[in-house]
């Protein structure tokens, strides 16, 4: 992962409410066994038509919306399933931040696990974004925390100071769980497990 | 010391450690693996050198991309071969136990795991799959994650977490007839929505519940994500100890008493703070069904399909756009829709009591010949269950089609799939745009509804079928 540094970039608005995850990445897509390559796929069912040709209404089809880093959606974005390709999908089109009024539960968490900003902003900030449409340019700063709009406003945004320091540095999570190795191994030595799977073969 | 709910004594006993403002690292007992959000996992081991921490508490099976036709015939979509025989391969080289087609235990990740008897009260558990939460019904904390933390769990056998809310959901009286299990959960997210459960882990009690078969609790657990919920949590009783009892990995002997007496404990005190408690009367609620785009619009067979003009804002925006998609009426009845597919199955409505309750309908009876019906069972053993009880004849000479186990149509990524414009009545779990296949309508509803819809080739009320 790399270290999450300020950038400014034009949004790509796609004010729908409760974008779930088949959404963002259809289940055909899954069969993948690498991380790289999903950007193709992603929102394809709403991209593409069933020809395979870009459908022009589409948001992310349009001019403005080239080289957008950063995507406006509706409420409740991220809502179903638990695939990490999500994220993946997401930062490989060129995503790095995507605003939207609330996040589901498990998206949220795996956005941050791969370098993708998850910025709630509230319904006025957010139906500022939304008219002021696709193209419109953004700031981006997770050090200060905040968003800052065309007009110059600056909207500061939430966000737990430990993911926050892990994007920053572009360490992820496992490195700083090998840190407790003597604490795991205590932890494990104080208990009995309750079988072995293995016995199952 | 300070009155606790069940979810606060599952989780202080698994605090490994954790540092001032730091989130807390969870210990996890049970690891399920499967073969779609795992290879990254296990390639991020290979890069970084490091061992499966604990194979003895890990266990794999294949589900997701499985065909569900003959299984002596190779696997024709090659992408999908490549990712199963990546899964055998990882657990071949980490020493990972994989039940794979043919052992006896294949199945839903979802389904296989509490059959063999690995789930027990009190454990946290995790599997990269958001449905994890079906394990709740256990009393177990169980919950989805995604494919690195399934590489942290891999290496460390922990996870990193911060606490979640308190949420409980009482549902109260006992049900009427041709109500089910899914009919409760799918009223429920229609009453709180689909973010209603957002950051909470919920917890289900009252006497709707207490009368419910473990089946039907899983059934419970396993939507409470559709709620928007972290994790769905039933205390376990009797009945769940009388589910386990004498099961392949369940304590034997005098290591079931202790085992039991220590369950005994895992309820939440009388007293504990819930922050949020919801309330649904079971005696008054009917069979269910989806008619949009998400399991929250939701309602009872018998009612009309919500109108858009009663509405305003983004939500009138929403149900036109989900109305449209569906190709739905607003103001007119559900009940007597055309149906082309029905689809019986998945980690909701997959095992076996559910396919009694279809097979309670199809007896003696024929599904509409223009309804394309599956029943696929939910794992190796609910399909030599209902074979041993009879159900596939049942099924077969009803005309529906009888599978082998595996998601199927539930997620549309193994080949069973609705073509676009096409109608099914599945009793999986999410009913999102495509779900089960491009400009797929799914309308969710319990096996008894499903079944019932078969026959008819409508939307029907299995309660007309009784
Ligand atoms: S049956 Fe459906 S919901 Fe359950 S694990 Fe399989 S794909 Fe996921």
């Amino acid at each position: 992962m790399n270290p999450f540094t300020p950038f400014e970039s034009p949004i790509a608005v796609l004010p729908v409410d409760n974008i779930d995850t088949d959404q963002i990445i259809p289940a055909r897509f899954l069969k993948t066994t690498t991380k790289e390559g999903l950007g193709k796929a992603v929102f394809s069912d709403w991209r593409y038509d069933a020809a395979g040709q870009p459908r022009p209404d589409f948001a992310l089809n349009q001019g403005v919306a080239r080289g957008a880093q950063v995507l406006v959606a509706g409420d409740n974005f991220g809502c179903g399933s638990s695939r990490e390709h999500a994220p993946w999908a997401l930062t490989d089109f060129g995503f790095r931040a995507v605003v939207s009024t609330s996040f589901a539960d498990i998206f949220f968490g795996n956005a941050l696990k791969n370098g993708l900003l998850p910025i709630k902003v509230s319904p006025e900030v957010h139906a500022k974004l939304v008219g002021q449409g696709s193209g419109a340019e953004v700031k981006v700063d997770l050090e200060a925390q905040t968003l800052t709009l065309a007009d110059g406003t600056a909207i500061e945004f939430p966000v737990d100071p430990f993911s926050k320091r892990c994007m920053l540095m572009g360490v992820d999570e496992l490195g700083y769980l090998q840190q407790f190795e003597s604490e795991i191994a205590r932890f494990e030595g104080g208990r009995t497990a309750p079988y072995d799977t293995r016995s199952v073969l | 010391m300070a009155l606790r709910t069940l979810y606060d004594k599952i989780w202080d006993e698994h605090i490994v450690a954790q540092r001032d403002g730091e989130p807390a690292l969870l210990y996890i007992d049970l690891h399920l693996a499967h073969e779609v959000t795992s290879p990254q996992a296990f390639d991020g081991l290979r890069t970084r050198g490091l061992k499966v921490r604990r194979p003895d508490r890990t266990i794999a099976t294949i589900d997701h991309s499985i065909p569900t036709t003959d299984r002596s015939l190779p696997i024709t979509d090659p992408i999908a071969a490549k990712q199963i025989e990546q899964l055998r391969t990882n657990c071949r080289e980490f020493g990972v136990p994989l039940c794979g087609p043919g052992s006896g235990h294949q199945g839903v990740v979802h389904v296989f795991s509490p059959e063999l008897g690995l789930v027990q009260p009190g454990m946290t558990l995790v599997c990269g799959d958001s449905h994890t939460a079906t394990h709740g019904a256990f009393g177990v904390l169980a919950f989805g994650i995604g494919t690195s933390q399934v590489e942290m769990v891999l290496a460390t056998q922990c996870l990193l977490q911060k606490r979640s809310r308190n949420m409980k959901v009482e549902v109260t009286g006992r049900l009427r007839p041709g109500v089910t299990a899914k009919d409760i959960i799918l009223a429920l997210i229609a009453k709180i929505g689909v973010g209603g459960g957002t950051g909470a882990v919920i917890e289900y009690g009252g006497e709707a519940i207490r009368s419910l078969s473990m089946e039907g609790r899983m059934t419970i657990s396993n939507m409470t994500i559709e709620a928007g919920a972290r994790s769905g949590l039933i205390a376990p009783d009797e009945v769940t100890f009388e589910y386990l009892k004498g099961r392949r990995f369940a304590p034997q002997g005098a290591d079931w008493d202790a085992a039991v007496a220590k369950w005994k404990t895992l309820v939440s005190d009388e007293g504990a703070h819930f922050d949020e408690i919801v309330t649904l009367d079971g005696s008054a609620l009917e069979p269910m069904i989806t008619f949009g785009t998400n399991p929250a619009m939701g309602i009872p067979v018998t009612a009309a399909i919500p109108d858009p003009a009663n509405l305003s804002g983004v939500e009138r925006e929403g149900l036109i756009k989900a109305l449209e998609y569906m190709g739905m009426e607003g103001g007119k009845p559900i009940l007597g829709r055309p149906v082309d597919v029905v689809f019986v199955g998945s980690c909701t409505n997959g095992r076996i009591e559910d396919l009694r309750d279809a097979a309670s309908i199809l007896k003696g009876r024929k599904v509409n010949p223009k309804v394309r019906t599956l029943i696929v069972p939910g794992s190796e053993v609910v399909k030599k269950e209902a074979e041993a009880e009879g159900l596939d004849r049942i099924f077969v000479e009803a005309g529906a089609e009888w599978r082998e186990p595996g998601c199927s149509m539930c997620l549309a990524m193994n080949g069973d799939m609705i073509q676009p414009g096409e109608t099914c009545v599945a009793t999986s779990n999410r009913n999102f745009e495509g779900r089960q296949g491009p400009g797929g309508r799914t309308l969710l509803a319990s096996p008894l509804t499903a079944a019932a819809s078969a026959v008819a080739g409508t939307v029907a009320d299995p309660r007309s079928f009784a």
